[in-house]
Parts: C-alpha cells; sequence; structure tokens
C-alpha cells in the first residue's frame, strides 16, 4: 500500500503531461525564431472545439476526432504564420506580444460568438471514465492514457529532432540561425513546419484537455500562463527541458490544490520565479 | 537628424526638445471643456485622467527604457490598496494618503527593479507577468485586508483641501485627478528632456552599447522603473479616493494588458501617447459599453493587430508622419 502522496503525484505528472503536449510546440518555435507567439493556446483552442464539433454535430468517436484536432490547428497556424507572423520575425518583443495577444483576444471573441461562454461537454468512451485501484492508489484510466500519449509524443519528438533530416535542419536552425542559412538550410520553410507541428501537438492538448479541465473560450489565456511558464522554465528549444518542466509545474499545480488550497496558483507562479532568478534560460536552456 | 541637429551643443538640443509648444498649452487647457461641455461624464473624465498617469507611468519604462512590462497593475494595485486601506484604518486624508501609496509604490518598484534590470526579453517579460500574477494572488488569498474578490469595502476620504467633497457627478474628482496628472506629467516631462532621458533612450536602442560612453544601463534601468512604480502607486491611490473603493481587478492582468493596449494605441515612447491613448479607449469602451465584454475583447484584438501592422507608432506617430509628409510638400 503507497500513501496518498503518490496518488497526488500520479495526478500531478498527468497533468503535467497533458502541460507538455500543450507547450512544447511553443518551446521549438521560440527556440528557433524567438518570436514570442502569446496566440499559442488560440491554436490549442481550435483543436478543442474542433474535438466538440466533431463528436457532438458529426457523431465521431472521440479517438478519431484526435488527428482532426491536431490537423485543423496545424492548417489554421500556417494560415496565421503566411500571413501575419512572418512579417514580424525581426521586428520586436514588444510588437510580437502585441500581435499575439490581439489574436488570442479574436479567438476568444470568435468563439465566445459561435459556441457561447459556457463550459462544452463530451463524451468520452465510458471504458475511459472508470478508474481502479493499484497499490492503494486510484488510478483514473483518462490520466493513464495522457501519461501515455505524453511518453510517445515526447519519445517521438526526441527521436525525430535526433534522427531525422528534418530534425537535424531544425537543431541545426536553432543553434545558429546564420550558420544554418548560409548552410542552405531553408529556414523559412523549417520555421513554418516547426510552426505548425508545434500548433498542431498543441491543438492535439486542447483536445485531450476537454476531459481533463474543460473548455470555453477564455482557455486561450488562461492556460497561456502555464504555458509560458512551462517553455520559460523548461528553457527554449528544449524537449526534455519543457518534459521536466511540465512535470515539474503539474505536481506543484497539483499539490498545491491539494494540500494548501487556500494559496491558489500562488505556488507554481513562485516555483517558476524562483527559478528564472536562478537561472534565467530556463533549466535546460543554453541562451 | 538633419545637419541643423547636429549642429547643436548638447545643451541647446536638449533645450530646444523641452521648449513649451503651443499646442501643448492648448490641449491642457482644452482639459478644463469638460466641466462646460460634458459635466455629466465628469467621472468618467476623472477615470481617464487617472489611467492617462498610470499609462504615462508606462511609458517611461517601456517607451522610454524599452523594458516590456506584462505586470504593471501591480504597482497601480498596491497604490490603490495602500490608499484604501489607509483611509479605512489610519484616516481620510487625501495628500498623506496618496504620499503613504506612492512611497510603498516606490519601495516595492526599487526592490524589484533590482531582480527586472538583470533580465532581457522573454525572461524578462515572465517575470513581470509573474509578479503581477502572485500579487494577484496574494491580494485574493488576504481577504482580511483586502477583502478578496469582493473588493475592499468601507473606504472614507475627507474632502479635498476641507472644503471640496466628493460628489456623485466627480467635480471635485476631476479637478483632483487632472491636477495630479498635470503635476505628474511635468514631473515625467523634466525627465525625458534631461540627459538622464536621453541616456534611456539610448539604453533602448542599444542595451550593450551604452555603458560603453558612461552610461550604466543597469543603473538608469533600476531608477526609472523605480520612478515609474512611484507613479503607477500615485494612480493606482488616486482611484481607491475618488471612487471610494478598491477591486481586485486593479491587480488583474487584465489591467496590465488594457494599460499596454492604451499607450501602443496612443504611441508609445511620446509624452502624450499614454494621454491620448487612455483617452481614445477610455471613451471608445464607455460607448460601446452595451456589448458583451469579450466582443470588447474582439475590436481591441483587431486594433492590437492593425496598429502593429500598419501603424507602429500609434495615433500620434501616424499623425506626426502625416504631418512631416504634408509640410515636404
Amino acid at each position: 500500500m503507497l500513501p496518498p502522496v503518490f496518488g497526488v503525484l500520479f495526478d500531478g505528472i498527468a497533468y503535467g503531461m497533458l502541460l507538455f503536449v500543450l507547450s512544447v510546440g511553443l518551446s521549438v518555435t521560440l527556440g528557433l525564431m524567438n518570436f514570442v507567439n502569446l496566440a499559442h493556446c488560440a491554436f490549442a483552442m481550435v483543436g478543442g472545439y474542433t474535438t466538440v464539433t466533431l463528436m457532438n454535430q458529426f457523431g465521431w468517436p472521440f479517438f478519431a476526432t484526435l488527428p482532426m484536432a491536431f490537423i485543423v490547428s496545424a492548417l489554421a497556424s500556417v494560415v496565421f504564420e503566411r500571413t501575419l507572423y512572418r512579417r514580424l520575425y525581426r521586428a520586436t518583443d514588444l510588437d510580437q506580444v502585441l500581435l499575439t495577444i490581439g489574436l488570442a483576444f479574436i479567438s476568444v471573441a470568435v468563439f465566445a460568438w459561435f459556441y457561447g461562454t459556457t463550459q462544452q461537454p463530451i463524451n468520452v468512451p465510458s471504458y475511459m471514465r472508470g478508474s481502479f485501484a493499484f497499490l492503494g492508489i486510484n488510478i483514473a484510466v483518462y490520466r493513464l492514457f495522457l501519461i501515455g500519449i505524453g511518453i510517445v509524443v515526447t519519445l517521438a519528438l526526441v527521436f525525430g529532432l535526433e534522427y531525422t533530416r528534418f530534425g537535424a535542419q531544425v537543431r541545426a536552425a536553432v543553434d545558429n540561425q546564420r550558420m544554418a542559412r548560409g548552410l542552405g538550410i531553408d529556414v523559412d520553410k523549417t520555421f513554418a513546419l516547426t510552426f505548425a507541428l508545434g500548433s498542431g501537438l498543441a491543438g492535439l492538448g486542447g483536445a485531450l484537455a476537454i476531459e481533463i479541465v474543460g473548455l470555453d473560450p477564455v482557455f486561450a489565456f488562461t492556460y497561456l500562463v502555464y504555458v509560458l511558464i512551462i517553455v520559460s522554465v523548461g528553457g527554449l528549444g528544449s524537449i526534455v527541458g519543457s518534459f521536466l518542466a511540465a512535470i515539474l509545474i503539474g505536481v506543484s499545480d497539483i499539490a498545491g490544490k491539494y494540500y494548501v488550497p487556500e494559496l491558489g496558483a500562488f505556488l507554481i507562479y513562485l516555483v517558476m520565479l524562483v527559478i528564472l532568478m536562478w537561472r534565467p534560460a530556463g533549466l535546460f536552456g543554453r541562451r | 537628424m538633419t545637419l541643423s541637429d547636429t549642429a547643436l551643443t548638447p545643451q541647446a538640443y536638449i533645450r530646444s526638445q523641452s521648449r513649451w509648444r503651443p499646442i501643448e498649452i492648448v490641449f491642457w487647457l482644452s482639459l478644463l471643456l469638460p466641466y462646460v461641455l460634458f459635466p455629466n461624464y465628469l467621472s468618467l473624465a476623472s477615470q481617464i485622467a487617472i489611467t492617462a498617469m498610470f499609462a504615462l507611468s508606462l511609458d517611461l519604462i517601456l517607451g522610454y527604457a524599452g523594458v516590456v512590462s506584462l505586470g504593471h497593475a501591480a504597482f497601480f494595485g498596491i497604490g490603490a490598496y495602500t490608499a484604501g486601506i489607509f483611509s479605512k484604518f489610519v484616516w481620510g486624508e487625501l495628500f498623506t494618503g496618496l504620499l503613504v501609496a506612492t512611497a510603498l509604490a516606490a519601495l516595492v518598484g526599487y526592490v524589484t527593479s533590482f531582480i527586472i534590470a538583470r533580465f532581457r526579453h522573454l525572461t524578462l517579460i515572465m517575470i513581470t507577468l509573474g509578479l503581477g500574477l502572485l500579487l494577484h494572488e496574494a491580494a485574493n488569498s488576504a481577504s482580511w485586508l483586502t477583502g478578496g474578490s469582493d473588493g475592499l469595502q468601507g473606504v472614507q476620504v475627507w474632502p479635498l483641501l476641507g472644503v471640496f467633497k466628493f460628489d456623485l457627478y466627480g467635480k471635485t474628482a476631476y479637478g483632483y485627478s487632472l491636477a495630479m496628472l498635470f503635476l505628474v506629467f511635468l514631473f515625467a516631462r523634466r525627465i525625458i528632456h534631461s540627459p538622464f532621458g536621453l541616456a534611456l533612450r539610448g539604453i533602448r536602442e542599444n542595451w550593450t552599447r551604452m555603458p560603453a560612453i558612461g552610461a550604466a544601463s543597469r543603473a538608469h534601468i533600476r531608477k526609472i522603473y523605480t520612478i515609474s512604480a512611484a507613479m503607477a502607486g500615485l494612480a493606482g491611490a488616486l482611484i481607491a479616493q475618488t471612487t471610494e473603493t478598491v477591486s481586485l481587478e486593479t491587480l488583474s492582468f487584465e489591467r496590465s494588458a488594457d494599460v499596454l493596449v492604451m499607450l501602443v494605441l496612443g504611441g508609445a515612447g511620446r509624452l502624450y501617447g499614454g494621454l491620448i491613448g487612455a483617452a481614445v479607449f477610455m471613451i471608445a469602451r464607455d460607448q460601446f459599453s452595451g456589448i458583451a465584454p469579450q466582443f470588447w475583447y474582439f475590436w481591441i484584438g483587431i486594433l492590437l493587430v492593425v496598429v502593429v501592422m500598419a501603424l507602429p507608432n500609434g495615433i500620434l506617430g501616424g499623425l506626426s508622419a502625416l504631418i512631416a509628409r504634408w509640410r515636404r510638400k
């Protein structure tokens, strides 16, 4: 029999995996182009609403909607990347912040217009809803599934970056963009693809998040803070960093809510500030 | 820079920059017009004056020194809560309340400025955001002192100078806020048109080269950040005194984001940018108050995209570009 602290740890890790899937794309694109994209969670929200629409309007099964959430978010992000973002790659932080915060505001209003401001319900398959006892702690099947997804995504990204040609180009561009251009790598194209992949993953995260945290139009801002914390704590462009930071923030958040609920989100903000002051470039950042 | 500019001595350059232009005097005199033209909108005018002061404080760090802050409402909220709590538990005298609130905001600003001056780029944005959120959570938890999400109730202030009571129409409130805004503006104007102000603009343009010509970037950032925090605290104290209530919203991320939008809309890095931006933003919000808040933000979003893409220096930047083009003809 394990003490209850392991139950909190399990929930925290599952939550952390969800946050990881939401944030890893932003980490890589920030590391690649230094583009501060505050609309990242708006793309996650696109994925979430894709799943809701397909399930509730068209009766698709939950699992079939997940790839669609990925694809729709990725396509939406490419449209914005090609039309708006690319003009600001060399602009100041402030301009990037303003443009993307503006897009996030617009996304909140647009989804509120079409779907209302209430939480969107979905029905995940009944076998995903249950839970079982393991060594005395309560394991929810859906959370176990989240941990599985998190691990699969991490492995896919790490191996993809390490062993594919495209991964090598991304790594080269993150390390030294000018040198990579000099070697004939089309950094802009690499960035556009990475951006689409990252936003697609965010969309997948948004779809997966509905069952845990719900979905309403302010999702673009409520989870933006978490995502930014993970990216800055983990270090830009570092997948392992984001993975560990997501677990750290997920566990701190769940443990904080469980043991000291009166503190609210105080704890994770404190964790972020302390880590950033100790290591300004994040735990695994190189710059 | 044209040749005639470079021919000036530094002293003469600063003096020519700081001369009062006729349009400025007209601008400040016209701010008295609401008493005659819009007597029903004086409390809105008072809110605008206070928000303009807040935007001006952000302009000093963001527009002039290039420090992007997503948590400037922290100081506004500190000032508001300090003034509110002071008048509730100590006494309702206005100027001591302002003084205490400004001093506390300046102190917190000074302490945090040591952190701010060390970081740039995303880390800086995250740290300002984090400090703001941390304070918001702290004020929410400490409901025994702040009233939590219900806001601070029971704030009572004495009449201004012992004579002018704060009425429902905001006659006193507007005069009081406007006078304070003018004083703060004079102070900001003096700073900007000083060698220190020039050094700040240098730091904004190139953070690493300024120390090479003898301007200590970090020390300058610390100074201006403290000044800006004090100013934001003063604005917060005014809102607490004129509305006699303090809500948790004074510390919120929305307030930080709104003031950023106002400043950018008006034109960052211009003394009047924050003032014009605050007026346009608040009047528009008042006119469109019928629509639900989320749709109000839709237009704010569109506005931000348009400003970044088409009007990079805000309304004032666009106007001065137009005037420059017209003069060249």
